[in-house]
């Protein structure tokens, strides 16, 4: 199965990344892309900032492409999550599966970004328009629930 | 024995460090670590004494309370997660 899984500073090029999904055998490609939204409930968000766990970032998508590869028939996986200072509107993270049908791949795709929402060390820290010092988001009770559903 | 600590996000903002070399008088459960860290006082104790909101990974792969700390194990602590 072809995997790219990236963590980087750099943006990336949506169409240019489903490409390498197009592989013999591929009738389906689902894509998720995460942007980051300006409006927050306490402000307009500028930007935001992402750390991560250099060490353990990398395992834990692995990891969480792995589980999904058990679970469905897949022939391609893309997971790309940015770190650093992002400004509104721009690209955070790109998960793109591919599969013979889709229903495989809508599901694989669902499942990689429920599992890395939760799972993956990543963390983010909001710009709100007017405020100097960032603020760390909080993580939502939702985002725990909805691995609920894969078990 | 000799761990590594490791705090991220608000831990390490909170506690002003990213990493502490740590001596335990012999291999423990998490939540032993994260009481004797609780009664350091303060902020640690604010971060610490909150199972709910502290995350733990032992050697880069998540870690639940009753998992066991032995030698040399990089221990990393930080708030729930919030990619995507």
């Amino acid at each position: 199965m072809y995997k790219n899984i990236e963590v980087s500073k750099k943006d990336f090029d949506i169409k240019f990344e489903l490409e390498k999904l197009c592989l013999a055998n591929v009738g389906a490609i689902v894509s998720f892309t995460g942007l980051v939204r300006e409006q927050a409930s306490h402000g307009q968000v500028t930007a935001i900032e992402l750390e991560h766990y250099p060490a353990m970032t990398q395992k834990s998508l692995e990891k969480i492409v792995v589980q999904a590869e058990q679970r469905w028939p897949l022939l391609g996986a893309i997971v790309i999550h940015r770190v650093g200072y992002l400004a509104a509107h721009e690209q955070i993270v790109l998960v793109a599966v591919a599969s013979q049908h889709r229903q495989a791949a809508f599901e694989a795709a669902a499942f990689i970004m429920d599992f890395l929402k939760s799972k993956a060390p990543f963390w983010k820290k909001e710009y709100i328009a007017g405020q100097a010092e960032g603020h760390w988001v909080d993580a939502k009770d939702s985002d725990e629930a909805a691995l609920a559903k894969w078990s | 024995m000799n761990i590594t600590l490791c705090f991220f996000a608000k831990f390490r903002e909170k506690l002003a460090t990213q990493h502490e070399l740590y001596t335990l008088p012999s291999s423990c459960e998490v939540q032993e670590l994260l009481q004797q860290l609780a009664q350091r006082g303060g902020v640690w104790q604010e971060l610490f004494d909150c199972p709910k909101g502290v995350l733990v990974a032992i050697n880069q792969e998540m870690a639940s309370l009753d998992s066991l700390i032995s030698d040399d194990d990089e221990v990393a602590f930080f708030p729930p997660v919030t990619g995507g």
